[in-house]
């Protein structure tokens, strides 16, 4: 059986610039694959060659067997679009039966499809409102709802939370995590480290149009830091002074934190120590566990919301 | 601080193209379409076309057509166009009329038989048959200046025949001349007549000018059954030129989701580039034509237009303008970038073609150069098939020159339109 996704060393340049540059990735039945990278890393310039948007330099893309942007492509993808891709004028049920009319869908099968996605996304209630009257979050779930019109077997979900505060950013989690449960094949493309955290089975850390390491969260923390934990730690000081000595020990200085990677916790004390000796003033301390941010942080030298 | 907001204003202006080029070419545009109509006259003033019928035949009705014919504002037509290079016969009375009917020329002049043995009068009605003008009211003009050149032209044409008939009054009125009065004015007629011959009849006027020499007998035979005859113009004129707003205002509607990237949503599912335009100008132009429909049935019940009847004539015509515009409304949104853009352009573009199309005045009052240049825009077809079937009274057949330029320029449009949206296709 084909997989839901197949990219092979897809390129996609912009003039000088090089959106996608050989990205090669596999997802499996059933999975979610979570992009993330930072605002201009090539996530959505990605998804847009998976959808057939975008055409591609170098590299092949295909859905279920099928070349990208062929009929069978386009009828096995659901595709939901940062930008709210909707009809401003119309009310929610009106958009989910005019994007079904576009996938071809008429009649009870066209009811139905209309009926799963406004229950789906949690709009029964507002199905004759007009769009333009929604708060944002339901704009978003209703964005969603239209990429999943014609019930695809795959959906690319792009930055879906861009713009929604956190109570209308967990009910679509729980509409993600219930496509998941009931065993869509999904891609989603985030900057936020907590979405890919919840959400995704695998994750893929974009930059500069590459992929620079895949896998589950785990695997991606325990290749960067193997057993080693991360220790923050703020100072009142002169920030010249406060990076000289970051440098010097090795860490990272980040927006007034400094960072080290440290084998042992007992290892914080000595670290302090050395802060006091070169006369920095210690505000606070923590220690923890590395996450995707640290992965990152690790893998590019920047942080993810750069 | 005031100075502070005019800068902020200067600049968001100076960045706003579509309001620049509002602001301060279209007014400059557009006062030249005006100089150019009505400035340029003095030197090239429009000529009248007048078909000119000779059934008398005699000395004084020639010379009559040939002082017309050298009449330097007027084209005078004795005979219709050479058809395949086949000379036609002269006009006749009938023929004439129906040319004027079918809009060949606004005014035709029938010279009576018998018009040689009385030409002139000085009491106003003649006694002899008075001359016949058959005139298409739609064009006021061109029936008062032929009315008038007839006079001037009888004057200058036929001083001989004035000074004969003077005569004839101070003989009749004065008592009688003496015989040697009598002969030196035999004698001054006589050289009269030998300097008209010899000047091929084309005195240079100078007399004094006396209107109603000639008599003469209007008749509208265009539109004389027309309760409110400019009516018909009217709706067809301001009305495409709405529709042409109207036209690339829907079509906007390309620009809006493109830039909400629903475009890309819909272009992802099984609609394509070709298919959705194509619907984008069905919508156009069925929206184009129910405004049409508006405006004649509201022409119909206000002012009395005579809509009934010509229904047929109104749908053949209505559909193929609104086909029309539809497709300029598409080209127009696939040329621009922005709503705001498209705003811009469509007001320039727009106002423009309606100035000289006809929209705004008919064109009939244009100078040449610019009636032909107005035959570039969608109005100046659509308002001639119109007035054909509204002013005119002609049969739907006669509409195929109209309808088969609004179709054409309406394909050719929209194949530019699908060729331009190619940018939306990929990136």
């Amino acid at each position: 059986m084909s997989l839901p996704l197949r990219v092979e060393a897809l390129v996609k340049r912009f003039g000088p610039i090089t959106a996608v540059d050989g990205i090669t990735l596999d997802l499996q039945p059933g999975e979610c694959l979570g992009l993330l990278g930072p605002n201009g890393a090539g996530k959505s310039t990605l998804i847009r060659s998976i959808v057939g948007r975008v055409v591609p330099d170098a590299g092949t893309v295909s859905v279920f067997g099928s070349a990208a942007d062929s009929a069978g492509a386009r009828t096995a993808l659901g595709w939901v679009p940062q930008e709210l891709a909707l009809y401003p004028r119309l009310t929610c049920r009106e958009n989910l039966e005019s994007f079904g009319r576009y996938h071809g869908l008429a009649g009870s099968a066209l009811e139905q499809a209309v009926a799963w996605c406004l229950d789906w996304a949690a709009l029964l209630d507002r199905a004759r409102e007009l769009v333009k009257n929604l708060s944002g979050g339901m704009k978003r779930r209703l964005n969603m709802a239209a990429g999943m019109i014609h019930q695809p077997k795959l959906v690319l979900m792009d930055e879906p939370t861009v713009g929604v505060d956190p109570q209308s950013r967990n009910r679509i989690f729980e509409m993600i995590e219930k496509l998941h449960g009931e065993g869509m094949s999904i891609i989603y493309t985030t900057h936020y480290m907590e979405e890919a955290e919840r959400l995704c089975d695998r994750i893929a850390i974009v930059d500069h149009g590459r992929i620079i390491a895949l896998g589950a969260k785990e695997e991606l923390v325990q290749r960067a830091f193997a057993s080693r934990s991360e220790v923050q730690a703020r100072f009142q000081s002169s920030l010249d002074h406060v990076h000289q000595w970051v440098e010097r020990r090795g860490g990272r200085y980040v927006d007034g934190v400094a960072q080290f990677s440290i084998e042992h916790p007992t290892e914080i004390a000595g670290l302090l120590d050395d802060a006091a000796n070169a006369g920095l003033e210690l505000v606070d301390v923590s220690l923890r566990k590395p996450n995707l941010e640290s992965v990152f942080l690790h893998l590019t030298g920047r942080e993810l919301r750069d | 601080m005031i100075v502070a907001i005019v800068r902020t204003a200067m600049v968001s202006l100076r960045r706003d193209r579509g309001a620049l080029a509002l602001s301060f070419i279209l007014p400059v545009v557009f006062f030249s379409i005006f100089a150019i109509i009505f400035g340029s006259r003095r030197n090239s003033t429009p000529k009248i076309s007048v078909i000119v019928v000779d059934e008398d035949h005699s000395r004084a009705s020639e010379r009559l057509v040939k002082g017309l014919e050298q009449e330097g504002s007027l084209f005078v037509s004795t005979r219709p166009a050479p058809k395949k290079g086949v000379p036609q016969p002269e006009y006749t009375a009938a023929s004439a009329e129906a040319a004027v009917k079918a809009g060949a020329a606004p005014v035709a002049l029938i010279v009576p038989r018998g018009f040689g043995e009385n030409p002139i009068s000085f009491e106003g009605a003649g006694t002899g048959p008075p001359v016949q003008l058959l005139k298409d009211s739609s064009d006021m003009v061109a029936s008062q200046m032929i009315a008038g050149l007839l006079q001037k032209v009888a004057m200058t044409s036929m001083p001989d025949v004035m000074a004969e008939v003077g005569s004839k009054y101070l003989d009749q009125y004065a008592g009688g001349f003496t015989p040697e009065q009598r002969k030196r004015i035999d004698s001054g007629l006589n050289q009269l007549r030998r300097e008209e011959s010899q000047s091929g009849g084309t005195g240079s006027g100078g007399g004094e000018r006396n209107a109603g020499l000639i008599s003469v007998k209007a008749r509208d035979v265009v539109g004389e059954n027309k309760d409110n005859p400019m009516v018909s113009f009217y709706a067809a004129a301001i009305g495409v030129m709405f529709l042409l707003f109207t036209a690339s205002g829907a079509a906007g509607s390309l620009l809006d989701e493109a830039e909400s990237g629903t475009l890309d949503r819909v272009l992802s599912s099984r609609v394509t580039m070709t298919t959705l335009l194509a619907g984008k100008l069905v919508f156009s132009s069925l929206l184009a034509f129910s405004q049409l429909v508006l405006m004649f049935v509201w022409a119909w019940t206000v002012f009395k237009l005579d809509f009934i009847a010509h229904i047929p004539g109104f749908v053949v015509m209505g559909l193929s303008t609104a086909f029309a515009v539809g497709a300029f409304g598409m080209l127009l949104a696939s040329v621009c970038r922005t709503r705001a853009q498209l705003g811009a352009l469509s007001t320039l573009v727009i106002l423009i073609m309606s100035s000289i199309g006809g929209s705004m005045f008919p064109r009939f009052l244009m100078p040449e150069a610019v009636q032909k240049a107005g035959l570039l825009t969608i109005n100046a077809w659509a308002i001639d098939g119109f007035t054909k079937v509204f002013w005119r009274d002609e049969p739907v057949s006669h509409l195929w020159p109209q309808v088969l330029v609004l179709l054409t320029v309406g394909a050719v449009l929209f194949a530019i339109a699908r060729k331009l949206a190619q940018r939306w296709e990929y990136a």
